[in-house]
């Protein structure tokens, strides 16, 4: 549902993304896992447009994605939910919903996302009127994946859902990207955190600076006595 | 009784500064700049006004409208032609083209209607207010700015906090990105802000001019600068800041005028902000401060 072909992003005169390919299919999980600075993000910001390749083609259902503005981009069915969260801290949980699904317009078919929405994270129902800037930073990332489910993606981007914290908290919510691929949406996931990646994946990418070094099964992979020693520190 | 017909005058201008510092604020708050050439917009609004008015001699009620929908136009235009082409340059350069842009209407309207000061017919036909058994009299003038100021803040917080557009506006002042990856057209936005902005610059210009009531080709720099005063001092990206730093800015001005001198009064003006900056960088209401111009 998703190619990318031989992708090449440049900041400034640095090449972050080298001549990158990679597919995801329909119903899939996909890993993509890599050091600090490997150019995970900058692969996710290409995809959903924040940033212009030099070259390459990004294909989502047959269309070129380079041709789409950015903000078409999610009404076409692909949410991406940034590094570090980016909610809006001055909006309260719901407004931030709101937001989320900002291209829609059915009244009745958004109050129905909502709901199930709040149903995965009952949390973010309770502080429905908080402010989100003064959520905890696990509530923040439920947040940013309610406010990506609201616009009812057939494929979400995740960039470090983990990142920063608790381990029962990370537990949480890789069964929640479990749970929303189940339920039928497919799943970009970009992790540091591999071994946890790795386990809930179906096929996976390593990146090492900007290049695709390995890619196949997540178990294989999981096996594989290079990526072993590389991120899961056996 | 003189005291407080002073202080409600200082209300009066105050109101003013207040519907032109939202102006200033709101497109600050979206867009990251400062438009120098807003205060021109409500020279421009006051020449339509006193056009149809006093040379074609048609209804203040076709004026005003057109005053709206001309500076509206206006607004939107200088965005898209001036500072759009500029959205990722140094906000220095954005700076300077919004300087000249404000040079450029400034010398437009020199061309079109003349050095000399025109005389401007008040467009409010509102009967005064007399209190205290005929003591004290609000001018008509006076009424209706300052209720034109409550309504007005009114009716923008609630468009800000409750429309969908005044929620993408505030995406779009905290995270641009982010808020694409929402859908919101970054541009639009930007777009509808210059609009209200403009909008509201004509609605100034309708009140400045009917009170003074005269006009000449920098008549909008000088409450263009004082409203821009207003906004930093109340705390700039903040609709509520625009409007106390705009109200305490009039009280001041007119006080200070009246008490300590007519001609510091200006002075006393850009005293108390310096004051008011050195204790509080972020001005009244500011909230942390993202870049400094
Ligand atoms: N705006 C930018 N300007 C210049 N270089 C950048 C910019 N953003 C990223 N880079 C560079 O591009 C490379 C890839 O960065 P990217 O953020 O994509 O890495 P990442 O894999 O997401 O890392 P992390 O795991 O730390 O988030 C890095 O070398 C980084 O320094
Ligand atoms: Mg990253």
């Amino acid at each position: 549902m998703l190619e990318v072909k031989d992708l090449q992003v440049y900041y400034g005169v640095i090449q972050a993304i080298k001549g990158i390919s990679f597919n995801v299919n329909e119903g899939e999980i996909i890993a993509l896992i890599g050091a600090n600075g490997a150019g995970k993000t900058t692969i996710l910001h290409t995809i959903t447009g924040l940033i212009s390749p030099k070259q390459g083609e990004i294909l989502y259902e047959g269309t070129d994605l380079r041709k789409a503005p950015a903000h078409k981009i999610v009404s076409m069915g692909l949410a991406h939910v940034p590094e570090g969260r980016r909610v809006f801290s001055q909006l309260t949980v719901y407004e931030n919903l709101l937001m989320g699904s900002y291209t829609r317009s059915d009244k009745n078919e958004i109050s129905d996302t909502l709901q199930h929405v709040f149903k995965r994270f009952p949390r973010l129902e309770e502080r429905r009127g908080q402010m989100a800037g003064t959520l905890s930073g696990g509530e923040q990332q439920m947040l940013a994946m309610g406010r990506a489910l609201m616009s009812k993606p057939k494929i979400i981007l995740m960039d470090e859902p983990s990142m920063g914290l608790s381990p029962i908290l990370v537990e949480e919510v890789f069964d929640i990207i479990k749970s929303i691929n189940k339920s039928g949406t497919t799943v970009l996931l970009v992790e540091q955190n591999a071994k946890k990646a790795l386990s809930i994946a179906h096929r996976a990418y390593v990146l090492e600076t900007g290049k695709i070094v390995l890619e196949g099964d997540a178990k294989e992979l999981m096996n594989d006595e290079s990526v072993k020693k590389a991120y899961l520190g056996e | 009784m003189s005291f407080i017909s002073y202080f409600i005058d200082g209300i009066r201008l105050g109101s003013v500064y207040s519907i032109i510092a939202l102006g200033y604020t709101m497109v600050y708050g979206i867009a990251k700049m400062l438009n120098f050439a807003h205060g021109d917009v409500i020279m421009v609004g006051g020449f339509v006004i006193f056009t149809v008015m006093s040379t074609w001699g048609l209804s203040p009620v076709f004026a005003v409208l057109l005053a709206i929908i001309l500076c509206t136009v206006l607004g939107v235009s200088i965005e898209r032609i001036a500072y759009r082409p500029l959205r990722k340059a140094p906000s220095l350069a954005v700076l300077i083209t919004a300087i000249g842009v404000s040079y450029l209407l400034q010398n437009l309207a020199l061309i079109i209607f003349g050095a000399n000061t025109k005389s401007f017919t008040s467009v409010i036909s509102v009967p005064s207010l007399k209190l205290a058994g005929g003591k004290l009299s609000i001018s008509g003038e006076t009424l209706v700015t300052i209720i034109s100021c409550i309504v007005l803040m009114i009716a923008l917080t609630l468009f800000v906090k409750r429309s969908k557009t005044g929620r993408a506006m505030i995406a779009v002042s905290e995270d641009k990105d982010a808020a694409v990856l929402m859908g919101v057209n970054v541009n639009k936005t930007i777009a509808i802000t210059f609009a209200i902005g403009s909008a509201l610059a004509a609605i100034a210009s309708v009140l400045q001019f009917s009170s003074i009531p005269s006009i000449s080709s920098t008549s909008g720099a000088m409450p263009g600068i004082k409203a821009f005063v207003a906004a930093v001092f109340g705390g700039i990206g903040s609709i509520p800041g625009a409007m106390i730093g705009g109200i305490l800015l009039g009280i001041i001005e007119i006080l200070g005028r009246r008490y300590i001198s007519m001609e510091l009064s200006d002075a006393i003006v850009f005293l108390i902000l310096i004051i008011v900056l050195l204790v509080k960088p972020t001005g009244i209401l500011g909230k942390k401060h993202h870049e400094k111009v």
